[in-house]
């Protein structure tokens, strides 16, 4: 089924974590939404949009659990795990804020997902490769749903383009993680399982240029930018966001539901 | 017919549309929106539909609140979509208001200042996984029951809308009952949040159909104009009939010591219903009706920039497009 055998179990475990965690920090807090949007179509696309993102998470800890080899299945790795073996980006965990807030954070995450999951559908590992391949048609309509919004917000009144300029503003120092990587990407790269990620960043950065040259917005800079998610350093606000995701199981464990 | 001049409802009469739309009911056609119609049938329409579509938005916060929360994965994502279901049921019942002649955008405004109800069953809090079943499996039922009777209502628009809700409701209901048989089947602990939920909620249920058919005020009109097609009591019963079985085969009691089958009737006999409350909560009096209304005003007016930004970007593409065709 996989080619990777130039990898070993536990590196590829944890990068396919990596990819799951984002997948459902992310849709765990669209789903926040849910009833409170701002028109019902709204809420009825973010719903969507979290259940893309939810069922990425599945397939990629069911996979992750296989390659493991330990037995664990996918709601083991949402449900069992504290804040510090979480690896999710953080951005994707900050909090919804007000809808240019949300949109921001989606905007910025789904233009990477884009890159990300192109190459990922060209993996040497083609179990991974068929998981990006259908994620990979979901976040291209996240970005154009996402990225039409920066557009009408920041082109829109005074207000929205204040509110959508500040949402920028407020995530930008979250960007740079996207691209970082560390060892265990190396060996990723190495094995021919995923890009590296830096080259991933001139045509995030020519996308995002382009909708925010469009929504009439001024690109960020940062002096300090955040990192630390992928190996378990994350914001107060994972441990929340784990205590409602968490609930059930660890108040009444080990039941079938 | 001429006796239906003096009649309320008829104000706007015309001889014509009168006839068309007293033959239109009387063979079982549907009306549409082109058509002549009484004003008071118009009103009731708009009453009722605007209702439901509420019901829909306003159902989707007692769920929402386990979206979070949810057991397992599969739950959550399968909870997800059914409130997403339900933002769209409330979509198309919003559109077939507008086939009426009033706007989205006026009926949410008659939610938000109390002037249009919504189902009283949402006033109550959904304190339990559990309540997520016990809501699937009984709210969403008991709006089958009354449902699939609308497909058949006599305003075309609706009877439509009616039939793709339905066939996504059934789906709601049978996910919800799943949800309570894993609780029936499992622990001590499960069990008594499953029966917990059922105390919780089956009263509440029955209430859903509305008053009795000898209170009930527009039950007649109603009736005559085929909108609504069976009582609030014919309803009730045919739900008490098809839902006590289903909690039965869980182990389940319903929380009625009045309930027994009467062979002669063929039907099960139940208790009386507490009609003060079901008046108090419909007002919003109920556990939580206050939060739900308050939740839905928060969300409109929170969202009321980005409905502005969304037409005034519009507006100005508009613009920009005009201006460039023009030169
Ligand atoms: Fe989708
Ligand atoms: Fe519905
Ligand atoms: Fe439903």
């Amino acid at each position: 089924m996989t080619t990777a055998t130039d990898i070993d179990r536990k590196s590829l475990t944890e990068y396919l974590l990596r990819l799951g965690d984002t997948s459902l920090i992310l849709g765990h807090r669209l789903s926040e939404w849910c009833g409170h949007g701002p028109v019902l179509e709204e809420d009825i696309a973010m719903s969507n949009i979290a259940l893309d993102l939810i069922g990425q998470a599945r397939l990629l800890y069911t996979y992750a659990g296989t390659v493991e080899g330990e037995g664990r299945d996918e709601d083991d790795f949402a449900f069992k795990r504290d804040v510090t073996d979480w690896k999710n980006l953080l951005l994707a965990e900050q909090p919804n804020g007000d809808f240019a807030a949300t949109m921001v954070r989606q905007f910025l995450i789904d233009c990477f997902n884009v890159e990300l999951y192109t190459s990922l559908s060209k993996s040497t590992d083609t179990e991974l490769a068929a998981i990006a391949a259908k994620s990979l048609k979901e976040v291209t309509y996240h970005r154009r749903h996402s990225g039409e919004w920066i557009i009408r917000m920041g082109d829109g009144t005074d207000e929205s383009h204040r509110r959508v300029q500040r949402a920028l503003d407020d995530h930008w120092i979250f960007v740079d993680e996207l691209f970082e990587t560390d060892a265990l990407d190396a060996a990723i790269v190495a094995a021919g399982i995923g890009p590296d990620l830096k080259s991933l960043r001139p045509a995030w950065d020519s996308m995002v240029d382009r909708v925010l040259a469009e929504a009439t917005l001024t690109r960020p800079q940062t002096d300090f930018p955040r990192s630390g998610g992928r190996t378990g350093s994350h914001s107060e606000y994972l441990g929340f966001i784990l205590s409602d995701l968490q609930f059930m199981q660890r108040a009444y464990p080990g039941m079938e539901w | 017919m001429s006796d239906l001049r003096d009649k309320k409802g008829y104000e706007n009469w015309d001889e014509a549309g009168v006839a068309r739309f007293e033959a239109l009911l009387a063979a079982e056609e549907k009306v549409e929106p082109r058509d002549w119609m009484p004003d008071g049938y118009r009103k009731l329409l708009v009453r009722q539909i605007s209702q439901h579509a509420h019901s829909e938005v306003v159902g989707m916060l007692p769920e929402g609140n386990w979206l979070t929360r949810a057991p397992t994965l599969k739950r959550k994502a399968v909870l997800l979509a059914k409130i997403q279901d339900e933002a769209g049921h409330a979509l198309y019942l919003y559109s077939a208001c507008e086939t009426l002649g009033t706007t989205r955008d006026e009926t949410i405004e008659a939610l938000h200042d109390g002037r249009a109800k919504y189902s009283s069953i949402f006033n109550y809090p959904t304190l339990t996984w559990a309540d997520i079943g016990a809501i699937g499996w009984l709210v969403d039922g008991a709006a089958i029951v009354n449902q699939v009777m609308l497909c058949r209502c006599s305003y075309g628009p609706y009877a439509r809308a009616m039939e793709r809700i339905c066939k996504e409701e059934s789906f709601h209901q049978r996910q919800g009952y799943e949800i309570v048989t894993k609780l029936a089947q499992g622990t001590p602990e499960q069990k008594k949040m499953a029966q917990e939920a059922l105390n919780r909620w089956w009263w509440p249920s029955l209430m859903m159909f509305g008053p009795h058919d000898s209170e009930s005020t527009h039950g007649n009109q109603s009736t005559e104009w085929k909108i609504k097609r069976r009582s609030n009591d014919d309803l009730r019963q045919h739900f008490v009939d098809m839902t006590v079985p289903q909690a039965e085969i869980l182990g389940l009691t319903v929380p009625d010591p009045d309930l027994k089958w009467n062979e002669e009737r063929g039907h099960y006999d139940f208790g009386p219903i507490d009609w003060d409350e079901f008046k108090r909560v419909l007002k919003g009096g109920g556990p939580v009706g206050r939060e739900r209304l308050n939740a839905r005003r928060k969300a409109w007016e929170d969202g009321a920039w980005v409905r502005e930004a969304a037409l005034a970007h519009a507006e100005k593409r508009r613009a920009r497009r005009q201006a460039a065709a023009a030169e």
